[in-house]
């Protein structure tokens, strides 16, 4: 049942507003354009009356009494008087002494002039203040306590002694961090410390969400905030909920959560992607572990021109650098790791040399085992680097250290075999790219044991024949794309998921499928419902039937491998044109002669 | 008798099980290329190794073949998915038995060829010849 607000009609410094009941004087002022002075009201929190600068005069019958307008709220016939000289003189009063305390705050310096209040009458207390800008109004406490209920801020001590502490004096481990504190702060005094600046823009990539309610990308689609369940305090303690406060159209929901959807479908397309091989596995590369050592994606993040550098080519320490190495094939092309290439290597690492050659005036040294420029354009492409004057270098390198000469600042050193010239080089660098393997998608596995499709020995999805169906699976009906089928570059991947998803629709146009007539099935009477044969298929076909005690061969899924025929210690399933009389007398026949 | 048979123009009788997606394709490929296997190869298609049921090798040494050859596509390539992992247990399994029959164990092989390994098919039918005619014909029945 919902409170119907009753309208009350009260009289603020002679005019006549209508407001709802139980609003109070402040904002009933406010709707009527008058002004009322105060230090510590926030809309976040509850009206706490504690700076006292909006007292107002409140005249009911002959009575009148002097009340604080944030937390006073209106009733029917209330006469407010904001402007009578016995409010002036407290408020003046009042902002005396405040302005006393901290003449140097700059809101409290505003506040004072705007109340006339031009010079402190009262002595300043003997001690330094100037650093100290908080005027003890509490709301960092409140809202720390109240909203996000994480209760880190206290007030400590009484008198001129009483300020806002944290426990012992010391970081608290319960402070989240979320900046509440900050943002309701009318002076400024609280300050969030930037970890992030204070250890170099570079120092870790910053990939994931910066605030609890975040765009995911700047790419994302549908381009709608998204809620991170684990930093949204909400969402972990109950407190806060101020992101639907503020939230007009009322869209935010805390009460959604993740939900398993079965669709039925005919069909499906696997492009499940790919993963960067980490390059942590070559320690000798020390990746994570050297400054400047970057993989590809790494490089890409800073490229970006929203990334963490704006786009700029930078040291971690924010110097430009004088020579970048890029690294090709590591961990693919490589007995020890991924023997395949992994395609789009190469191509990225001349676009990466391209890029450093144009944003700085960085030498660039790319380390390669072969140069494989294979595409529309690619050749034309590599080309143009070495007229750039990009260094060639044939050979796989075998470390990379941190060296530093005559006190200067280190550097890194990359130690490669030059095959072309038959001898062993160190080539001194500020940065190293290196290109990691493209690698399956680490839950391949999953979705394979899922749709009852194989991977090849290099763990990409396998496709039906190589040359002549490398869209379809030998599991009717699904088809893969991209990189879960195995390395590839973009326009690769666009032409195999638009024949994959021509050949799905040719399907559904059709209406129908027709399947292999080589399948197995069971005799019902001979079946004794051992159930060996159900763990057996690997397309999941045999179901078992409780109430026949008998085990089904489902015919759409059978792709007749006759793996159950042969287990089937009652020879009761038989595989159609593979059956035991089939083959005994084809032994039978082909023995004899 | 045997030694009769080994130099009097004796052939063994190789029965062979080939999956039809990996070992079955790999022997067309070696006959398309012609690369010379064993001539005494005697082939039976199945779906896939794993359809070999073990009663089947005993009942073809039983009707008179010398050596048995099964082919199967290699582990983690099963078109089945998981058929040849079957196989291999099987056979390794039976391999123990084979001894108890009197059956040489070196007269069953299971043997990984892919479809594009025509060559490895010719050359591992031809050593499997070979070591069956060392073997001698297979006279547990007498």
């Amino acid at each position: 049942m919902e409170r119907s607000i009753r309208m009350v009609t009260v009289n603020i410094d002679g005019k006549k507003i209508e407001v709802a009941e139980d609003t109070t004087i402040l904002k009933a002022a406010e709707a009527a354009g008058i002004w009322i002075p105060s230090m510590c009201y926030s809309d976040l929190l509850e009206p706490y009356g504690v700076c006292r600068l909006c007292s107002v005069e409140v005249i009911r019958g002959k009575r009148s009494r002097i009340v604080t307008a944030c937390n006073y709220p209106v009733r029917e016939g209330l006469t407010v008087n904001t402007n009578s000289d016995k409010v002036k003189w407290i408020r003046k009063i009042l902002m005396e002494l405040m302005y006393s305390r901290w003449p140097n705050v700059p809101v409290v310096k505003e506040m004072a002039e705007r109340l006339e209040v031009t010079k402190p009458r009262f002595v300043s207390l003997e001690r330094d203040e100037s650093e100290n800008a908080c005027i003890l109004c509490g709301n960092c406490v409140n809202i720390c306590r109240d909203v996000v209920k994480a209760s880190v801020l206290s007030f400590e001590g009484i008198g001129i002694e009483r300020k806002v502490v944290l426990p012992f004096n010391e970081q608290s481990e319960t402070c989240i961090s979320c900046g509440a504190c900050a943002y309701v702060c009318p002076t400024g005094h609280i300050k969030i410390k930037s970890l992030e600046t204070e250890r170099g823009a570079l120092q870790d990539f910053y990939l994931g969400p910066k605030s609890a309610i975040n765009i995911p990308t700047l790419q994302a689609v549908p381009r709608v905030p998204v809620i991170d369940k684990n930093s949204c305090i909400k969402m972990q303690t109950g407190g806060c909920g101020i992101c639907s406060e503020f939230c007009e159209p009322g869209a935010i929901n805390y009460e959604m959560k993740d939900e398993e959807v079965d669709i039925e479908v005919g069909q499906i397309l696997v492009t499940t992607g790919f993963n960067l091989f980490d390059p942590q596995q070559i320690p000798q590369y020390g990746y994570g572990r050297l400054d400047n050592v970057y993989n590809s994606l790494d490089f890409e993040f800073m490229l970006n021109s929203t990334g963490p550098t704006g786009g700029t080519i930078q040291c971690k320490d924010g110097s430009e650098p004088r020579a970048v190495g890029i690294i090709h094939c590591v961990g693919s092309r490589d007995e020890n790791y991924k023997k395949y290439c992994s395609r789009v290597c190469c191509m990225y690492a001349l676009k990466f040399a391209h890029l450093v050659k144009d944003r700085t005036k960085a030498e660039v040294y790319q380390f390669y085992i072969d140069m494989r420029a294979f595409g529309k354009g690619y050749e034309e492409f590599y080309k143009r680097l070495l007229d750039e004057g990009v260094n060639m270098i044939r050979g796989k390198v075998a470390e990379i250290t941190e060296e530093s000469y005559n006190g200067n600042k280190p550097h890194l050193l990359v130690k490669c075999e030059d095959t072309l010239i038959g001898k062993f080089r160190e080539i001194p660098v500020d940065m190293v790219i290196l290109c990691p393997a493209i690698e399956p998608a680490q839950d391949a596995a999953k979705i394979k044991k899922i749709l009852s499709i194989s991977q090849s020995p290099d763990k990409f999805f396998l496709e039906r024949h190589p040359k002549l169906d490398p869209i379809s699976t030998m599991t009717d009906g699904i088809f893969i794309a991209g990189c879960a089928q195995g390395p590839k570059d973009i326009p690769d991947s666009v032409a195999q998921a638009s024949a994959a998803a021509a050949r799905i629709l040719s399907l559904i146009s059709l209406g129908e499928v027709s399947v292999d007539p080589i399948k197995a099935n069971v005799i019902e009477e001979f079946c004794s419902g051992c159930r060996i044969c159900n763990n057996l298929c690997p397309y999941t076909a045999i179901s078992f039937l409780e109430d026949k005690k008998i085990s089904d061969i489902n015919e759409m899924l059978c792709k007749g491998c006759g793996t159950c025929v042969a287990a089937c210690p009652a020879s009761a399933i038989t595989g159609k044109g593979f059956t035991d009389e089939q083959i005994l007398a084809e032994l039978e026949g082909l023995l004899t002669v | 008798m045997s030694e009769e048979k080994k130099q009097n123009g004796w052939n063994p009788k190789i029965a062979a099980f080939l999956c039809n997606w990996c070992t079955y394709t790999g022997a067309d490929l070696a006959g398309v290329s012609r690369l010379k296997s064993s001539p005494c190869v005697r082939i039976i298609r199945v779906m896939c190794s794993g359809r070999v049921d073990p009663s089947f090798i005993l009942k073809a040494f039983k009707k008179g073949a010398d050596g048995i050859f099964i082919g199967g596509c290699h582990i983690g390539d099963c078109h089945y998915s998981e058929g040849n992992y079957k196989t291999l247990r099987r056979i390794e399994f039976l391999k123990i038995f084979l001894e108890d029959f009197g059956i040489d164990p070196k007269r069953l092989r299971l043997e990984w060829i892919s479809a594009s390994e025509g060559d490895k098919y010719a050359a591992t039918t031809l050593d499997f010849e070979k070591q069956i005619r060392e073997l001698g014909p297979l006279t547990f029945m007498n």
